[in-house]
């Protein structure tokens, strides 16, 4: 595998027209052969640093390398490593299947008959070989999203970027797209992925990076992170007694009769839980988790983001308040 | 390099192509169908009124007109509509992404609309044969004003595609402009017949010099000076050419 990372962005800041600081200096590296999940809520600034990466969105200060290739001096070896899958549909729904992946590999320079057979290779591994007659808007959903990734394989990235690829999509085949990225990624492409399922995050991604306010606020390793998870809560179904449930050293309610959250630290062993529903004589029925482990995680990462940002903001204010008032005396 | 840049040419070109191909109906059908309602109109029933303009019959005269009048607005309208719906599908962003230079994107656009511009300028001039018989003076003025009225109102276009945010947008310059500047460029009269100051007038339309140029290429006649109208197009087309490369290489409307 190649020492160069796949993805080096250094101080990188966007400033919109209309005022919006989109990104506030981020510092982000990828090793090559990673498997990267770019998460942050909306308006965080995932999009536009993938913008800026992929050459949509013009940066306002920073640095950008794709495999060693700076996107200021070395623009087109730079976008030959890369292939984006955005987020939103963005081919012409009036050209074939075919059409649409041939033509792409044109733009990277392959000649006709190369990049017909690349096209109908991927279009295969992507089960669309058979559409490849089919304008793009007669095709389903699924098919859309898999055609954006053939079309972003064609050229044979080092590096692919998926802006939220499973958004929308059925579970068999966001399950069946999990597969295919797992063994493109085994195959040696880098691969940076955004999206709103931490599951898929934390079934597919070795690092991970929480954007929030236009700041990496994490970026680690997800067997690191997910060593952080101090509690999970779950939720116990049980046949309901006339007595009401006590369960000491334990924060717990009771959503109805029947049914109660607990939240479990890792301190606790689970057995001390079972053992006081077993004194009490409660049978239990089903457990589940309340919410995937990460989700909970994130949640409290980006309060504690938040916090910050407020912190930082009200230290601001006052030490503005200060300088026009001529210095706290 | 070069090759990479050759091939993404061709496949912009090849694009282009197809699209306008594909919907032949609504590209190169019209203008056939418009034109013969001239040549009917202007040409038999009028122009048989009209007697001789500049020593040929009024429907020779016309044609030259007509033809140019078809190959200005199918460049323009193919560049422009073409550019403008994959910046409103997005799919330009196949052609951001990729290592495609910005003057290669422009001579892709542009050589689209050159194609539709002279398959349409033949189509129509296979018409015209059907009304009127004619020899050809020039081979070679007719080909040079083809081509530059061609690229110079595909870049037009492309101008107009890069500049518009609705589709509204992109009506108003044909409808407001190309027409207008088309029909008083001297398709259907000499502009020795207008008053003096009309005839300075037109000299600032520069539709004037290619619908002369293409006259000359087809009956010998101008109106104005060869060399005047060679250099105002070559002129316009420099001129134009710099302005689309510096915006769309700005980024302008195409990235945030």
């Amino acid at each position: 595998m190649s020492s160069t990372p796949a993805l080096e962005i250094v101080a990188l800041k966007k400033r919109y027209k209309n005022g919006v600081e989109a990104l506030k200096g981020i510092d982000l590296t990828v090793q090559a052969g990673d498997f990267y999940a770019l998460l942050g809520p909306n308006g965080a600034g995932k999009s536009t640093t993938i913008g800026i990466i992929s050459s949509l969105v013009t940066k306002t200060s920073g640095q950008v390398k794709i495999f060693g290739y700076d996107l200021d001096r070395d623009l087109v070896k730079a976008k030959q490593q890369l292939g984006l899958v955005p987020q939103e549909f963005n081919f012409n729904p009036f050209e074939t299947v075919l059409q649409i992946v041939v033509n792409q590999a044109g733009y990277y320079g392959l000649p006709r008959k190369k990049a017909l057979t690349r096209a109908e290779k991927y279009l295969r591994i992507l089960d669309l070989w058979d559409k490849r007659s089919s304008r793009a808007r007669m095709l389903s959903g699924g098919m859309k999203r898999r055609l954006m990734i053939a079309r972003a394989l064609v050229h044979e990235p080092k590096l692919l970027i998926l802006d939220e690829p499973t958004a929308g999509v059925d579970i068999e085949l966001r399950r069946s797209m999990w597969d295919f990225l797992r063994q493109i990624n085994q195959q040696g492409i880098t691969i940076i992925l955004t999206t709103h399922y931490l599951e898929e995050a934390e079934m597919l991604c070795r690092h991970i990076g929480i954007i929030q306010h236009g700041n990496l606020i994490t970026n680690t390793s997800m067997r690191d992170l997910l060593a952080n998870i101090e509690s999970e809560t779950i939720i116990l179904d049980y046949e309901p007694l006339s007595k009401p449930i006590k369960l000491d050293g334990f924060t717990f309610v009771e959503v109805e009769p029947g049914t109660i959250e607990v939240k479990v630290n890792y301190k606790n062993n689970l057995n001390i839980l079972f053992e006081l529903l077993n004194e009490q004589e409660v049978k239990v029925v089903s457990m589940r988790n309340k919410t995937n482990r990460l989700e909970e995680l994130f949640v409290d990462i980006l309060r504690q983001g938040e916090n910050r940002n407020e912190s930082q903001n009200i230290s601001q204010n006052v030490s503005q308040n200060a300088n026009e008032n001529g210095g706290v005396k | 390099m070069n090759s990479l840049y050759w091939i993404a040419l061709k496949s912009i070109w090849r694009k282009e192509v197809t699209r306008f191909m594909r919907i032949w109906i609504q590209t190169l059908l019209p203008p056939v169908i418009t034109m013969s309602l001239y040549f009917v109109i202007f040409g038999n029933l009028i122009g048989s009124r009209v007697g001789e303009m500049g020593g040929f019959s009024y429907m020779a005269f016309i044609v030259p007109g007509l033809i140019m009048m078809s190959v200005i607005t199918n460049s323009y309208t193919n560049v422009c509509s073409s550019f403008f719906s994959a910046k409103f599908q997005h799919n330009i962003e196949e052609l951001l992404v990729a290592p495609v230079p910005t003057h290669i994107i422009i001579l892709g656009y542009v050589g689209g609309g050159v194609a539709r511009g002279i398959c349409t300028g033949v189509l129509v001039t296979i018409v015209s044969m059907l009304f009127v018989k004619y020899e050809v003076h020039s081979w070679f003025f007719i080909i040079c004003t083809l081509l530059l009225t061609s690229i110079l109102f595909s870049l037009a276009g492309l101008l107009n595609a890069v500049y518009a945010k609705s589709f509204d947008d992109i009506s108003i310059v044909p409808t407001f402009v190309l027409t207008p500047l088309t029909y008083l460029g001297g398709v259907f009269y000499s502009l020795t017949l207008l008053p003096t100051f009309w005839q300075w007038v037109s000299k600032f339309n520069p539709i004037v010099y290619m619908i002369n140029g293409f006259r000359y290429g087809f009956l010998g006649i101008t109106d104005v000076s060869l060399l005047i109208t060679f250099s105002i197009l070559i002129l316009f087309l420099v001129v134009l050419y710099f302005i689309v490369w510096k915006i769309i290489e700005s980024g302008r409307g195409l990235r945030s």
